[in-house]
């Protein structure tokens, strides 16, 4: 369910490396199923220097507003388009066409720090008991 | 197509009016350089007859509290007083300006300057402004009071806000309109401020503690003697919100219980009506150590003449004249007509009702906080959840029983609460009609939970695209066509 | 004591009370510590609706009203002409008596009403987007300021002095919240700061004349600040539009639009914008949308801006938009439309100059300014304006705006549709003998 090569944060973010110094990032399924019908995503200008953990933009639903943070330091490259003009695609296709941002990355080795998918279904699993409780 | 469907350049043609105007009974003069003047006013033209059908086809799709039960939590959507209305369009009221000289405005004066000083009895102050618009303007006159208090004591350590955590939105954007930060204080399992959590939080960083009384929740909070002490201990101003004043009234003063200042909603408490969104009035009373902060101007006393005055040290003004003035005149005629003892059976009665509810249904929903509530009750649905039905699936049925919902998702403490406030303007009769109604629901939520998932089902338009209407903005129509051609352009 | 807004009988409540399990209200007020518990209240006797009326009818006529003098008074609220249909659309209780409509399917009315309201806005001022209404004027310019800041990311506002005082004073103290210096400027923006978030200009301006607002919005574009004009809703019935000047914000009082000035209160704040800034406006915002079956409907929108979502970040905290005022305004411009809002504008136009021509003419008077004014303009008199304006008073009517401590013997005059021929002659007589 959540793609095994990529990469999770506590925020639950994504990342997914592409070559040894590049990444995609978007939000996750349980991050867009929390979040409800997106409609508008506040995202860095190309070339902005990003910090891991850091804010570098927003998601916004219908009913809520979310910090989006980087899970990695570097650089933006591209921002999404398609995505910034249907939001919904970050609901339907969390992990594929509904990506955000692509980052250059300035510490490709800070992705370790981050969870794997087995420790992040863990997490989600744990958030979902907790709520049904 | 009903008549509401058509938008006014719909029914618009060149050459129509809906109003009669003279002719110009002077010489025209010239007219000033073209350059300024406009080319094109594109603004609809309909007949009276016309205009008058279309807002009647609109009111008629509204549902007000002349319409029905309308149990918003803290809104206190009471009953509004129909001779109010009449007294409120005396012309010795509505056409008066606030710039005319003083002494021809006396009777205006009279009635704040009583205004001022019943509000301040009925909370147990020692004075009062009438300035702040609405109950949020009031809050942010409250916090400014608050900031200049300590500033005139030369204490620059201040920069934080405790609320609680089931505290309005509107605290932290207040707070932040005041350049201060927000920390909440924890509740705990009774729903009560967790004393030990605000005994570690509360320091000379502390500007002051906002606390609604009773909180959000409904409930009194007992221990707000102690609160009172541990924030005033610390240098720290106790700052209440009024919101819901409706279970106090004529019962309990703010200021017996230790609060400094409280803000007030003369549209809830005080009968005036809503309006759809306003206007209100958000009144502030304060004890005499921070009178000398109050917003500008107050009315005063001297012999049989009254007057503005400015206080020494005032946060200054919130609007270029002195509040809502026409909001003002029926809550002071509702305080007339009711004095103390009738204020008392408000609060009264307004408490026996949401108990009622409560009781009624707790069998039905889940009740977080199983004590005796003041004038609302707050029900989770929780239950209702675990069965697939959210609390919006439950607040969109009720309009199909032909009842406006509680405040539902607030606050956020609560898991998909519902927060019913009854007021003392309902009949037992009616609050029967409403529980049989969420029985039914409960029920459906068994049964089937799809009607409900769908509901509404018999109001003038069921469940809107909120989504695409915040993706793709359609803010405003333009002449240039139909509604319905206006809908595929980008109007946002 | 009976009431006719309590519904429940003794009996009634008695038998609730069993039900609640209690044997008096006074168990249900338990939580509250008994020392605070049954306060004494010290408040007049109350008196029957018959008794009240008379009290308050007595009350309202120690009030000199404008059906009974005539007057020249304006300086940010206006008595113009209302439409009877106006008062009876808005005398409608699903109307008046209906909540903020966050429960969009019951509210219909209301909504679609703000959608009117935001359109002619837009269509009046040639904004691109328009907010549902805000409290009055001068806080709508004091949001205006707050919205540049958070804009352009600076935290200085400038503010001409040509602006009403008393918009200065409310910016001022919402400015002052967030610790932002608010410097005033004179018209050749000498003094204007680079690191200004905004301009704040009055078109008309407070002395009803009219500048030259594409020169400010250029200089404020220069240093990369926003324009935030403060106008006269009905002026733009003859006036050019401010977006024509290339304005980034417009603010307005809507009191003139169709509401009684009580006394200055309820007003309405008008608030519009470019496009571009739409997320940054304060206020709420109605949208058009559809339903599940396709049916055309309208909601609040872009809630995400607001207090109640995003808390501590929020663009405002205010929770309220004037919605029956706006209403009102809403049906005063359908009702006169294209046409009477025009022909409005210039009665108030060619009334004021036949006035401000014949004072003028008379010995010890003079137009203090000689630039184009639309309904309002300066005079200097021959004597105190405090003396001239109780002798006029004398005379049922209210004279102008005493602005002696501005401009030396001065006063502010406003003439509107509503002065008759009469009026203005029976005005300069009594002025002539000064």
């Amino acid at each position: 369910m959540n793609p095994k090569e990529y990469k999770y944060t506590q925020e639950h973010e994504w990342i997914c490396p592409e070559s040894e110094d590049k990444g995609k990032m978007g939000i996750t399924d349980y991050a867009q199923s929390q979040l409800g019908d997106l409609v508008f995503f506040d995202l860095p200008a190309l070339d902005t220097q990003v910090e891991q953990s850091e804010k570098m933009g927003e998601v916004e639903s219908v009913k809520a507003v979310s910090d989006l943070l980087s899970p990695a330091s570097g650089r933006v490259l591209e921002v999404n388009q398609a995505a910034i003009d249907e939001p919904q695609l970050a609901n339907q296709d969390p992990y594929g066409a509904g990506w955000l941002v692509r980052l250059e990355l300035s510490q490709p080795s800070e992705l370790d720090a981050l969870m794997t998918s087995d420790e992040y279904d863990k997490l989600v699993a744990e958030l979902s008991e907790e709520e049904s409780g | 197509m009903g008549r509401h469907h058509y938008l006014l350049p719909d029914i618009s043609q060149s050459g129509k009016i809906g109003c009669s105007l003279p002719s110009l009974d002077v010489t025209a003069a010239e007219l000033p350089p073209k350059e300024l003047l406009r080319q094109e006013l594109e603004l609809p033209e309909v007949s009276e007859v016309e205009l008058v059908r279309y807002f009647t086809a609109l009111s008629k799709l509204n549902y007000g509290v002349d319409t029905g039960f309308y149990p918003l939590g803290s809104c206190t959507m009471k009953y509004n007083p129909k001779w109010h209305e009449d007294i409120a369009k005396f012309p010795g009221f509505t056409s008066i300006h606030p710039y005319q000289p003083v002494e021809s405005a006396q009777g205006a004066l009279q009635l704040m300057f009583e205004l001022q000083e019943y509000l301040a009895e009925i909370t147990g102050m020692s004075a009062t402004s009438l300035a702040p618009m609405a109950g949020a303007q009031g809050e942010l006159a409250s916090i400014l009071i608050a900031k200049a208090y300590h500033q005139a004591r030369g204490d620059k350590m201040r920069k934080r806000i405790l609320v609680p955590d089931s505290a309005h939105g509107t605290n932290p954007a207040t707070a932040a309109m005041c350049g201060f930060e927000i920390s909440a204080v924890p509740s705990d399992d009774r729903g009560n401020i967790d004393l030990k959590s605000l005994e570690s939080m509360m320091n000379e960083e502390v500007v002051c503690l906002t606390l609604t009384m009773p909180t959000t929740l409904g409930l009194f909070d007992p221990q707000i003697a102690e609160i009172g002490r541990l924030i005033h201990e610390r240098g720290g101003l106790l700052c209440g919100d009024g919101a819901n004043l409706n279970s106090l009234l004529g019962k309990v003063k703010f200021g017996d219980l230790g609060f400094d200042c409280v803000q007030l909603n003369l549209h809830k408490t005080f009968s005036t009506p809503h309006g759809g969104g306003g206007p209100g009035s958000g009144p502030i009373c304060v004890k005499s150590n921070l009178a000398d902060f109050l917003p500008s101007p107050l009315v005063t006393k001297q012999d049989k003449e009254y007057t503005f005055t400015l206080p020494a040290k005032s946060i200054g003004s919130l609007g270029a004249a002195y509040g809502n003035f026409g909001v003002m005149v029926k809550a002071y005629a509702y305080i007339r007509s009711l004095g103390a003892e009738g204020l008392r059976e408000v609060s009264e009665n307004a408490v026996i009702n949401a108990n009622y509810i409560k009781e009624k249904l707790k069998a039905y929903y889940h009740l977080p906080y199983d004590r005796t509530c003041m004038h609302e009750v707050i029900f989770s649905g929780k239950w209702q959840k675990v069965k697939g039905v959210a609390t919006l699936d439950i607040a969109k049925r009720l309009l199909d029983f032909g009842f406006h919902p509680p405040t539902i998702y607030f606050p956020l403490v609560v898991d998909g609460a519902l927060m019913t406030e009854p007021t003392e303007t309902e009949s037992k009769e009616m609050l029967d009609a409403y529980i049989d109604a969420m029985k039914e629901i409960a029920r459906e939520a068994d049964e089937n939970p799809e009607i409900l998932h769908t509901a509404p089902h018999n109001t003038p338009v069921r469940r809107l695209d909120e989504a695409t209407a915040a993706r793709k903005p359609d803010l405003r129509w333009k002449t240039s066509g139909r509604a319905e051609i206006d809908e595929k352009k980008d109007t946002s | 004591m009976l009431s006719p807004y309590l519904p429940n009988t003794e009996a009634t409540r008695n038998s609730m009370l069993r039900d609640i399990g209690v044997d008096s209200v006074e168990e249900l007020f338990l939580d509250i510590p008994e020392e605070f518990r049954n306060a004494h209240f010290k408040l007049p006797s109350p008196l029957s609706e018959l008794e009240l009326k008379e009290e308050l009818y007595q009350l309202s006529n120690r009030n000199a009203n404008l059906h009974d003098y005539a007057c020249f008074l304006g300086a940010g609220y206006y008595r113009h002409f209302i439409p009877s249909v106006v008062g009876h659309i808005t005398g409608r209780s699903e109307f008046y008596t209906a909540y903020t409509p966050y429960q969009a399917e019951a509210s219909q009315g209301t909504l679609q009403s703000i959608y009117e309201y935001q359109s002619l806005i837009c269509q009046l001022t040639g904004l691109e987007v328009s907010n549902a209404g805000m409290y009055d004027g001068s806080t709508a310019a004091a949001e205006a300021a707050l919205m540049a800041c958070r804009i352009t990311k600076r935290d200085r506002v400038t503010m001409l002095s040509t602006v009403n005082p008393r918009y200065q004073r409310v910016v001022d103290t919402y400015a002052n919240g967030h610790n932002i210096p608010l410097e005033k400027v004179e018209p050749n923006l000498d003094s204007l700061s680079s690191d200004s978030a905004c301009l704040i200009v009055q078109q008309p301006n407070f002395f009803g004349y009219f500048e030259d607002i594409g020169a400010y919005t250029q200089k404020a574009h220069d240093i990369g600040a926003l324009l935030i004009a403060v106008v006269d809703p009905i002026s733009l019935g003859m006036f050019k539009p401010p977006s024509d000047y290339g304005v980034d914000i417009v603010v307005a009082e809507g009191q003139a639009l169709g509401n009684p000035m009580s006394f200055g209160g309820p007003g309405l704040g008008i608030f519009a914008c470019r496009k571009e800034y739409l997320r940054q406006m304060p206020g709420r915002i109605v949208g058009k949308t559809v339903d599940v079956d396709g049916q055309p409907g309208y909601v609040l929108t872009l809630s995400t801006r607001e207090q109640h979502i995003r808390r501590e970040r929020a663009t405002s905290n205010i929770c309220t938009n004037e919605a029956l005022v706006a209403l009102a305004a809403t049906v005063y411009l359908a009702a006169l439309g294209k046409r009477g809002l025009r022909q409005v504008a210039e009665l108030c136009y060619h009334k004021a100059h036949y006035a401000a021509d014949a004072i003028g003419k008379l010995k010890g008077y003079s137009l203090v300014f000689q630039q184009p004014f639309f309904e309002e303009f300066v005079m200097r008199c021959p004597t105190a304006p405090r003396r001239i304006n109780e002798v006029l008073f004398k005379e049922r009517i209210i004279g102008g705006l005493d602005l002696s401590h501005m401009i030396d013997n001065s006063m502010l005059l406003c003439v509107t549709e509503v002065n008759t021929k009469q009026d203005i002659d029976r005005l300069v007589e009594v002025l002539s003998a000064f």
